[in-house]
């Protein structure tokens, strides 16, 4: 796991975590996209999400590439849930959108495979328990493995039971994310020494969208997560300017945006590309600026 | 295995940013459940402001009429604030004070949990906001504004179905961006742990009384205990303290709507599948993808795609079954009792005042069935009007 991040500090891991797990979680990631994310020195990510579907599948592969094209590390996509209770207005209406344009999992897989026609990029998807759950585990991450899919986030799946989920993604060498949040405390401790791939580190209270001011010291719970792990941290929730990306960027590994982004898919609809390429050029720069 | 599991079932699929505030309320939870000063308190507010212990009311009319065992129905449609939901509201708002919160949150469906919820927060003087379904706020204004003369602040929800699932999505939202000061009132026995437990709990004061009186009355226990299921707190209150009682039949009954071969039905054990939404796994109506499905019943108490993870558990170990009844087979219900008894029960309560008139005469004339009657039925005349083809103007 050292090599996610080109850390020169001391593996402070110090905790002990069976061997059998690590075993796993290194065969998974050196058979992963993952580490190609956070994999050079001093040079921070940007995660871009959208949601799969919205306003068509032919979009969502388009859109992929061009984010890809304009610096994107890593894309999350959104598979659609009728009931996304981790969302803010903005993606609950993307999700909305996508399920009424006709989407289901398969044609979330199918996007997958046609933007692997083109690219290589790291692919995360993010949804809710239940769409994995119900597709069955086995079945989804097979598909997730044939199409290189590196990672899943699922909001609704806290640390006290991703076992159920993390051993059939891991078989097929895919993580799952753990997110840390404002409230989380006490918590991190164990949800940190067992992470997997990055953690997404939520920086606000409340749901996903775009805020004016970020007021948790996300750097206090940076620092947490740091004594206990090198898994890299990408910070989400509420970042949408170039400035709060840099300043999230600054105190962890990445910055994630996704409210922002589906707002331009929404206002652009099918002629989003060009100004997805800029927003995502912009803020990747920004990003990059960090050291 | 996660903490809070009836079987499968169960759980805390929730997001990291409440589980902090889950586990704290599970800490505060046991300590107050066994604090003689809180259960006293408790016991105090029960019968002195919401009218406990409630009446088993022999029914001899209907008894009669039906031919079979004898009915008897808990009165919970007696209760302050007209319905069952008070049991639960007043322990949870009573625990969130002691925990040093000043903010309830809840959802509502009909608006019974809502009302019930307000009450308690005037009562307490606590703040209080209600997220309920714009569709809701529609079908029942008068309790939207009954709730505002509570002191309440009413949500209309916008999202999705505009009805009771969207309103636990709403106020999930809410929880997770206020957390400190606040504490989300789940209204049935449904949602992460500890909720379940926590609400079926509140709710067992009516099979705890139901049993004591029964045994006064008859000197046996009843054959059956029926009562209505939407998320399943009314008849997880009715049954908890029978679950032992092997020999009592117990028996949920679903809202059907339509029928459970149509799509305009809420019947989750006739017609769901095995999923993780709103906090647990239990079953739910879904499509084949997992998206939760839009249910419909007459009732909007019932209105809802899940069931509370215990009720799935009593399923799976076929401990207790669960029934579908229709909309005209509750109008017909609704109707029937009102005429029979002099009792305008809710629409919710006549899906088990419906099925018992279906099976009564399968007993024998010394044996006893308790419908839960778990709340009145005011706020359904005008929908059944409506359902008449009468109009009558509010």
């Amino acid at each position: 796991m050292n090599d996610m991040r080109n850390s020169t500090q001391n593996n402070s891991r110090n905790n002990a975590m069976n061997s059998a797990r690590i075993d796993t979680q290194n065969d998974m990631q050196t058979r992963n996209k993952l580490s190609k994310v956070f994999d050079t020195p001093n040079r921070k990510a940007f995660i871009a999400f959208l949601t799969a579907g919205d306003p068509t599948a032919d979009c969502t592969v388009e859109y992929i590439l061009e984010m890809e094209r304009a610096g994107a590390d890593l894309i999350e996509i959104g598979i659609p849930f009728s009931d996304p209770a981790a969302e803010g207005v903005v993606i609950q209406e993307a999700n909305i959108r996508a399920l009424k344009g006709g989407i289901t999992t398969d044609g979330v897989f199918e996007i997958v495979r046609r933007v692997r026609e083109h690219s290589q990029i790291p692919l995360a998807f993010m949804t809710y328990a239940n769409p994995v759950f119900h597709y069955g585990y086995e079945k989804f991450f097979t598909k997730c493995e044939m199409l290189g899919v590196d990672a899943i986030i699922i909001p609704d799946l806290p640390f006290e039971e991703k076992e159920e989920m993390e051993i059939p993604a891991n078989a097929h060498h895919v993580a799952l994310i753990s997110m840390v949040a404002p409230t989380s405390e006490s918590r991190i401790q164990a949800i940190a020494s067992e992470a997997q791939g990055f953690i997404y580190v939520v920086s606000s209270m409340g749901v996903t969208g775009v805020r004016s001011e970020i007021k948790t010291d996300v750097g206090a719970i940076v620092e947490s997560i740091r004594k206990v792990t090198d898994v890299p941290c990408a910070v989400g929730f509420g970042i949408s300017t170039p400035e709060q990306a840099k300043a999230m960027a600054q105190i962890s590994d990445g910055a994630i945006v996704g409210s922002a982004i589906v707002k331009i898919i929404a206002k652009y609809g099918a002629e989003a590309g060009p100004e997805l390429y800029h927003y995502v050029k912009a803020m990747k720069d920004a990003v990059a600026e960090c050291v | 295995m996660s903490k809070g599991r009836y079987g499968i079932h169960g759980g805390q699929y929730i997001s990291e940013t409440l589980m902090n505030e889950l586990i704290h309320l599970e800490e505060c939870y046991e300590h107050y459940k066994n604090d003689p000063e809180f259960q006293k308190e408790l016991d105090t507010l029960n019968r002195e402001y919401s009218g406990r212990p409630s009446l088993l009311y022999y029914a001899e009319k209907m008894t009669k009429d039906l031919g079979g065992a004898k009915i008897y129905l808990k009165r919970e449609d007696l209760n302050h604030t007209g319905s069952h939901k008070i049991n639960n509201v007043l322990g949870q708002a009573l625990l969130a004070k002691k925990m040093g919160k000043t903010r309830i949150i809840a959802e509502t469906g009909a608006g019974q949990h809502g009302v019930a919820t307000a009450t308690a927060a005037a009562l307490l003087g606590m703040e209080c906001e209600i997220f309920m379904g714009e569709e809701d706020t529609k079908r029942q204004a008068l309790n939207v504004y009954r709730m505002e003369l509570l002191g309440a602040k009413v949500h209309p929800v916008a999202s999705g179905t505009q009805t009771l699932k969207d309103a636990v999505n709403e106020c999930m939202r809410e929880w997770t961006n206020r957390v400190g000061d606040t504490l989300y009132v789940l209204g049935s026995v449904m949602g992460p742990h500890p909720f379940p437990m926590i609400v079926r709990d509140f709710q067992s004061v009516i099979s705890r009384e139901a049993r004591a009186q029964i045994l006064e009355r008859e000197g046996q226990l009843p054959a059956a205990v029926a009562a209505c299921v939407g998320g399943g707190s009314n008849s997880m209150g009715a049954f908890y303290n029978f679950i032992s009682d092997k020999e009592v039949e117990l028996i949920g009954c679903e809202a059907a709507g339509k029928g459970v071969d149509t799509a305009r039905t809420a019947a989750t054990i006739a017609t769901g599948s095995l999923g993780i939404f709103h906090g647990m796994k239990s079953y739910f109506c879904q499509d084949a993808y997992g998206q939760i499905a839009p249910v419909y019943s007459i009732s909007a108490g019932l209105d809802y795609p899940g069931i509370g993870p215990e009720h799935a558990y009593l399923h799976d170990i076929g401990r207790a079954q669960y029934v579908p009844v229709t909309d005209d087979e509750a109008v017909d219900a609704f109707e029937y009792i009102a005429r029979m008894e002099g009792i305008i029960c809710a629409i919710e309560s006549a899906h088990a005042v419906a099925h018992v008139m279906k099976i009564a005469k399968n007993y024998r004339p010394d044996q006893s069935i308790i419908i839960c009657l778990s709340g009145r039925g005011d706020k359904d005349v005008a929908a059944i009007a409506r359902y008449r083809g009468v109009d009558i103007h509010e």
